[in-house]
């Protein structure tokens, strides 16, 4: 499998129209439940966010300018298979693994449900399900790309707002497709997490946004938190060796 | 938008109960170097104490026994809890086999050698919680990360030097009196640095449960410490002291995990 | 279009990308809009003023493609001396009954060639256009200079000349700028190089004036040579999987296979007569005698024959207006003992759905075979007014059955589309426990009938008895092969050969046809539905996907792609054209022409069908051969569209005196009260959900959709909340004379209060898909609107009616 590209996701929500057909194709792929009747009052949003039983979620922003005109922006988050995966590396059973084609997959009869990935992930994706306690997030449909099939959100995708493909093409393709929405006019719009030059080292999926990554409801420097993790043991040493040194001291006015 | 923490209270116990065992191990070295027998049995009883009910905790936040058991499929430096829970496993065993030795006579010489090796995992033991809240998004923990471990240490020193004072008679326990003491005044003025270097982000230092946890933490620690510190040999003075101590360390334990996890 | 068909907007957000302009003209900024170039709000009812106002704007700044005008459309005819427009009698036509509420069309015709009267099932006041009177060929009177006041150009002009913007604004509430965007962009893409399309949908038809929103698109398209040219034309887009097919091969009361009219019971005793009352003898119609011919063959088989009239007389007849809310009133008079309800859910779908509920519980029985026991068959158990206690069970006579139907994934067959494109659909999976398809059913129920009826001498059951009832059954399930039906539907020869078209059938009784304008589906023995080569692997027409009807022809009239000599209008828009060399037509697609007919054809007097019709007249299915800018026949409330206003409006009707459409069905009765006076202030206007279905019983039963739109809602303007202390995510109670219901309250930008008449008018914003049962359940819409329909096609006013709106919940009555 040398060969093999890594994979990913260009999420171009340029033209996504928000019919939630990749969130509908993720849950009956995956065999996901429906996850309550909850009237939002976010927009057409009735999903809230990603979750364990939501691996796909279609965020829908209303805006009105000064002058009066309304945009109405969609976006399908779904998580980014970072290059540095802070879920990953923090997994303590090794339940999150990197796939061959380069995805972050939680093998769910291994999760013990430890819950750590879930503060780490600096997106918010993974989550703990509370039925039975594991973690689930979207796996890149990674049964189906073994069977050499394209994931069931991006074939659903009636617009092609989600690309499925090799990487390095998708980066190619969303530059391009960058510069024909800027010359149409869209001040605003630009690529998110489309390079490596981020705080997770470039990600799997990414994205073409109209607005800043906040509105919706995206990081704009997400970090994956093990980048500092030696810093944080070196100040674990330096504190185990101030209770050595305090035990030392302890017992060195030791006048019994 | 980020997913807060589904960990369950038994975890902020779990902070308390690893680092009082953890460091318990090394005053246990101490003491036993130093030549104070007595100290360096309360000691090892405090470290098999905190020993004995940490994995019950996690296996009660994880929900079922066999679920422990999927941490030790791997290790993996990356991360904390990989690292800790093989800290924990080894802990557990030497501070078992020390125990023996000490209490039921059991391999002696190992014993003594366990004793080394508690001590030795102890330090991990009482630090690397506070690696694993700070290697997380969460930014209230990751944003503290340079203090977090200094707090997490001192803590499991004065809690461990506090344990000790309780089990062990006045004329032997002044050594756990002044480490609880200082280790005291290094986590009081570690909390005082994370927050005031947190700015912001510190808010939920400042209102909500993680700050009540906070403000009743420092009381007790400091009232305790000054019990300890002013108590001289009075049995009452110095377990009142000790209790506060112990009680404030887990106080502190829970304003941290409640400021990242509020539940 | 993205909300309801968003796997067809995929082509429009690639015709973007590719540089076309895209305008949504709709009160509520919408998904659609999302993804247009320009949204433009209007208010709900007025796009015939704003439609208007784009003629007037083409004429007067001759922006119209001339020749194409000229050439292809009725133009240049004149029409009688005793024609008055709606200019001249305030807003009503010649012909005008007051009593009846109808029109006498006879003045609306060309100059010299009267229509006959009304024929067969049609409601619509007269006859097909005939220009052969008695075996004489009359001629059309043109004047080509379109000079003469009473050629229709002039009268169009006439029509629409005080279609301004400037009332534009006032009616629709559109500024004159947004008003020049449309316009401009409209006309700047249309002529030789460039072509529009206009796309519609319900917003359109659910009107009193529904049918002219559409032909006042017709008229723009027609003037700017936008008919029958790639990149041109008017798209439908269609409602349910097949509800295409459902009217080509119908479900409506009033027509048969391939839009021949019903026979009426009185006026229609023989096969002849009725021929030559209901086709236009010349065009394509003039085979009328083939294609009836061939459909008794396939409903009577060899008891048809020459000698019983084909059994013509066996047909079921029409008497009347039978259309579904007739049916419905009636019913409410204990004047239907049973019905049948087979995909349907008029119990939350119809206009004033609770006169629905009401209506079957007067039956004696009722039938309804759908996936899930839906709100309509469940009326008597657990609807809204079983939980209020204004029904009893104990006092609903009506027998119900329940049977369980198979789904489209459980049975095979074609798919009709927006298009005309039949695709054929395999069966993904066996019907479980007792679920069995309309086929099945169907099949099972004539033959027992016919078992019973075996015997019988009774002349009323020979029209069942002769019935040709032979579908092999296959399989455990006895299911009958949707096959064989799609071969009969295309027809055979003498020699049991499947047809190769429509062109190949004959009126002596020895072909046979189920569809005339679906022959050819099955040509030369094969499944032509079922074609799916992919379009990548074909030219761009793609005609070897699927199949359309007719002859597979994938845009209609497209000799009017070539200008009159044969030549394409443009290189770059070239799609058939005639060959000199091979003398025929060529093109990308079929051409829907005589194959050889030359362009300077000219036909000898008395020809009849298309050799009536001229080598460069492209509109073959019309009697002259052209595109009607003028409809002289086949329109019950006019030959041009005009505006009235709703029928329940909050506005004067800034045009006319006469203030809505004056041959509109209305229905006074009880349980469908008018507002009146100015007890309802907004607008309101209902619409889907990408996420819900229709009257719900396919999306509020699923778990996976239910959630993603878990509860009625309304949509209401910033504005109108403050107006009326709405609280963004509480429930708010919406009032008509006819019902109140409650809905939450989204409030939201996309839909502006619209500056009508100098005053600000707001708009209400109400999903319909809500109903009583299902795991997400809610009020429905329907129940708020009134009977009110168009009196050409019966569809309901369910696009623009006039409520209140008060913050709160609705408190009901509990049994
Ligand atoms: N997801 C989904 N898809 C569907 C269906 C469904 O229920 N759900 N139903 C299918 C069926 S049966 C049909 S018929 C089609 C219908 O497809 P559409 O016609 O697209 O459906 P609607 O949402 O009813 O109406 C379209 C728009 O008309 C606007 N409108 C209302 N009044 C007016 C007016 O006076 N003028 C103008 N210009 N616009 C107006 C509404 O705001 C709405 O946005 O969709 C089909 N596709
Ligand atoms: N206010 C308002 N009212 C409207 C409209 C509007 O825009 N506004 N739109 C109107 C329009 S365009 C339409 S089309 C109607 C739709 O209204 P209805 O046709 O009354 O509603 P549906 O829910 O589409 O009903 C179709 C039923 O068919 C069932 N079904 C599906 N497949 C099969 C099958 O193979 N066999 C059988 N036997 N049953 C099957 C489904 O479960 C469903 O219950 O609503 C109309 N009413
Ligand atoms: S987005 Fe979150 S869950 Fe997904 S790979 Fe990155 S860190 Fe893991
Ligand atoms: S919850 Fe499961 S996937 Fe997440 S870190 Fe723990 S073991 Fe790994
Ligand atoms: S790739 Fe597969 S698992 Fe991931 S969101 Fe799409 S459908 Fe769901
Ligand atoms: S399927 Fe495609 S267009 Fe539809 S919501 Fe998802 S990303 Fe957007
Ligand atoms: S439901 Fe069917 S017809 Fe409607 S948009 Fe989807 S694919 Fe097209
Ligand atoms: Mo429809």
């Amino acid at each position: 499998m040398a060969t093999q590209p890594r994979m990913g996701f260009f999420t171009d929500s340029s033209i996504c129209i928000g019919c939630k057909a990749c969130e509908v194709a993720c849950k009956e792929w995956n065999g996901l439940e429906a996850d309550g009747l909850d009237f939002l009052g976010m927009s057409y949003d009735n999903t809230g966010r990603l979750g364990a039983d939501s691996w796909r979620h279609v965020a829908f922003i209303e805006q009105r300018s000064a002058a009066g005109d309304v945009r109405w922006l969609m976006n399908s988050d779904v998580c980014k298979h970072c290059t540095e995966a802070a879920c990953l590396d923090v997994c303590p059973t090794g339940a999150l693994f990197r796939t061959e084609f380069g995805t972050v997959v939680v093998q769910d009869d291994v999760c013990n449900g430890c819950g750590y990935c879930v503060p780490a992930c600096p997106f918010g994706v993974i989550e703990r399900r509370e039925r039975d306690g594991r973690a689930f997030k979207c796996t890149m449909c990674y049964d189906r790309q073994r069977s050499g099939l394209a994931p069931a959100c991006s074939t659903a995708c009636p617009t092609q707002s989600i690309q499925f493909g090799p990487l390095d093409e998708l980066r190619v393709r969303a530059q391009g497709r960058l510069a024909e929405v800027q010359a149409e006019g869209a001040q605003g719009a630009r690529l998110y997490l489309a390079d490596d030059d981020n705080g997770v080292g470039g990600a799997g999926a990414f994205f073409l946004l109209l607005d800043r990554p906040e509105t919706y409801g995206l990081p704009s420097a997400p970090r994956a938190t093990t980048r500092d993790l030696a810093g944080m043991w070196r100040t674990a040493a330096l504190a185990a060796g101030l209770i050595v040194a305090g035990v030392a001291a302890a017992f060195a006015g030791d006048r019994r | 938008m980020l997913k807060p923490p589904v960990w369950k209270p038994e975890i902020a116990w779990y902070f308390f109960s690893g680092g009082l065992s953890g460091a318990s191990a090394v005053l246990a070295l101490g003491a036993r170097v130093a030549g104070n027998r007595a100290l360096a049995r309360s000691a090892l009883a405090g470290s098999l104490l905190g020993a004995a009910v940490s994995p019950p905790l996690l296996i009660s936040d994880l929900g079922r026994p066999a679920r422990f058991l999927n941490m030790l499929r791997v290790a993996k430096p990356t991360s904390p809890m990989s690292v800790g829970s093989w800290v924990l496993a080894g802990f557990g065993g030497c501070a078992a086999a020390a125990a023996a030795g000490e209490f039921l006579g059991l391999l002696r010489p190992l014993g003594r050698l366990a004793e080394v090796g508690a001590a030795a995992l102890g330090l991990p033991l009482s630090t690397y919680t506070a690696v694993l809240v700070a290697n997380t998004a969460v930014p209230v923990w990751h944003e503290s990360r340079h203090e977090l471990p200094i707090v997490f240490g001192a803590g499991a020193a004065a809690s461990a030097g506090a344990l000790a004072t309780l089990l062990t008679a006045a004329p032997d326990s002044g050594p756990a009196r002044r480490l609880a003491v200082l280790a005291v005044l290094v986590e009081v003025a570690a909390v005082a640095v994370m927050e005031h270097r947190l700015g912001p982000l510190g808010e939920p230092y400042r209102e909500g449960r993680a700050a009540t946890h906070k403000q009743v933490g420092a009381v007790l620690l400091l009232g305790g410490a000054a019990l300890l510190a002013l108590g001289r040999r009075r049995r009452l003075a110095l377990s009142l002291g000790a209790t506060m101590v112990l009680g404030g360390a887990l106080s502190e334990r829970f304003a941290i995990f409640r400021a990242g996890n509020p539940g | 279009m993205a909300e309801c068909h968003p796997v067809g907007f995929q082509w429009v957000v690639e015709a973007r990308a590719r540089g076309a302009t895209v305008l949504h003209v709709d009160p509520r900024f919408t998904r659609t809009s999302a993804l247009a170039s320009r949204h433009i709000p209007i208010r709900a009812g007025s796009d015939i003023v704003f439609l208007g106002a784009i003629i007037r704007h083409l004429l007067e700044n001759e922006l119209n493609f001339k020749e194409y005008v000229l050439a292809y459309t009725n133009a240049s005819a004149i029409l009688e001396p005793g024609f008055r427009d709606a200019e001249d009698l305030d807003g009503l036509f010649s012909g005008f009954d007051p009593q009846g509420r109808t029109y006498d069309s006879l003045s609306w015709q060309y100059e010299g060639v009267p229509v006959e009267a009304a024929a067969g099932g049609s409601q619509s006041g007269n006859g097909p256009l005939n220009t052969i009177r008695d075996g004489h060929p009359v001629e059309i009177q043109r004047d080509p200079t379109l000079q003469d006041p009473r050629c229709v150009l002039q009268v169009l002009k006439r029509h629409f000349s005080r279609y301004t913007p400037e009332v534009v604004e006032q009616a629709c509430g559109i500024s004159p700028d947004d008003f020049a965007t449309v316009a401009d962009a409209l006309a700047r893409n249309s002529g030789r190089e460039r072509t529009g399309a206009i796309v519609y949908s319900v917003g359109w038809t659910q009107h009193t004036v529904g049918v002219q929103f559409v032909r006042s698109a017709a008229i723009i398209q027609l003037l700017l040579g936008n008919v029958g040219r790639p990149g041109g034309g008017i798209m439908a887009l269609r409602g349910h999987a097949s509800i295409q097919g459902s009217t080509d091969i119908p479900t409506l009361s009033d027509l048969l296979p391939g839009y021949i009219p019903m026979p009426h019971a009185i006026r229609d005793p023989h096969l002849a007569g009725f021929i030559e009352k209901t086709a236009a003898k010349t065009g394509f119609w003039g085979h009328m005698d083939a294609y009836m011919t061939s459909l008794l063959k396939a409903y009577y088989g060899d008891r048809a024959t020459a000698g019983n009239d084909f059994c013509f007389g066996h047909l079921p007849r029409v008497s009347g207006d039978h259309s579904t809310y007739q049916t419905t009133v009636r019913m409410l008079d204990g004047g239907v003992q049973g019905f049948m309800l087979l995909g349907e859910n008029p119990a939350v779908g119809s206009a004033n759905s609770k006169l629905h509920r009401e209506a079957m519980s007067k039956l004696e029985w009722l039938v309804v075979r759908d996936l899930v026991e839906i709100e309509s068959a469940a009326f008597w158990h657990d609807g809204p007014e079983i939980r209020s206690g204004e029904m009893r069970t104990e006092d609903i006579g009506t027998e119900v059955f329940f049977l369980p139907a198979a789904a489209h994934t459980e049975k095979e067959g074609a798919f009709t589309n927006t298009q005309r494109m039949l695709q054929w659909h395999h069966k993904a999976t066996e019907p479980e426990g007792d679920c069995r398809s309309e086929l099945w059913f169907f099949h099972h129920l004539g033959r027992i009938i016919r078992e019973k009826l075996k015997d019988s001498q009774e002349p009323r059951d020979r029209p069942i008895q002769d019935l040709e009832w032979s579908y092999p059954e296959r399989g455990p399930l006895t299911e009958p092969s949707a096959v064989d039906v799609l071969r009969e539907i295309n027809g055979w020869g003498p020699d049991r050969q499947p047809l190769n078209g429509f062109t190949e059938l004959k009126a002596d009784g020895s072909t046979t046809c189920g569809c005339w304008i679906y022959s050819g589906c099955f040509a030369r023995g094969v499944n032509q539905t079922a074609r799916r080569r992919p379009g990548r692997e074909q030219s761009w027409v793609a005609p070897e996907w699927g199949w359309a009807w007719p002859m597979n022809r994938r845009i209609l009239y497209n000799r009017a792609s070539a200008d009159p000599a044969g030549r394409p209008w443009s290189e770059r828009k070239r799609y058939v054209w005639w060959d000199e060399g091979k003398g025929e037509w060529q093109g990308h697609d079929v051409p829907d022409f005589p194959k050889t007919k030359r362009p300077d054809y000219m036909p000898e007097t008395g020809a009849l069908a298309e050799h009536a019709l001229r080598g460069d007249e492209p509109f073959i299915m019309q009697a002259d051969g052209r595109g009607w800018l003028f409809a002289p026949s086949g329109l019950a409330d006019g030959p041009l569209p005009t505006h009235y206003e709703p029928h329940e409006s909050p506005f004067e009707n800034v045009l006319y005196e006469q203030q809505s459409n004056p041959v509109r069905q209305v229905f006074n009765r009880q349980g469908n009260e008018y507002n009146q006076g100015s007890r309802h202030p907004y607008v309101m206007t209902t619409y889907r959900l990408t996420e819900h279905h229709t009257a719900g019983g396919m999306s509020r039963t699923l778990p996976l959709l239910a959630e993603l739109q878990p509860e009625m809602f309304c949509e209401v303007s910033p504005a109108l909340a403050r107006e009326r202390g709405l609280t963004h995510g509480d429930y708010a109670t919406i009032i008509t004379a006819r019902a109140k219901i409650e809905a939450r309250v989204l409030v939201t930008e996309r839909i502006p209060p619209l500056r009508v008449q100098g005053q600000v008018i707001h708009q209400v914003g109400l999903p319909y898909h809500w109903g009583s049962r299902g795991l997400s359940t809610g009020d429905s819409a329907n129940d708020l609107f009134s009977l009110v329909l168009d009196p050409n096609v019966h569809i309901q006013e369910t696009k623009a009616a006039t409520c209140d709106i008060q913050p709160g919940r609705l408190r009901r009555r509990r049994r």
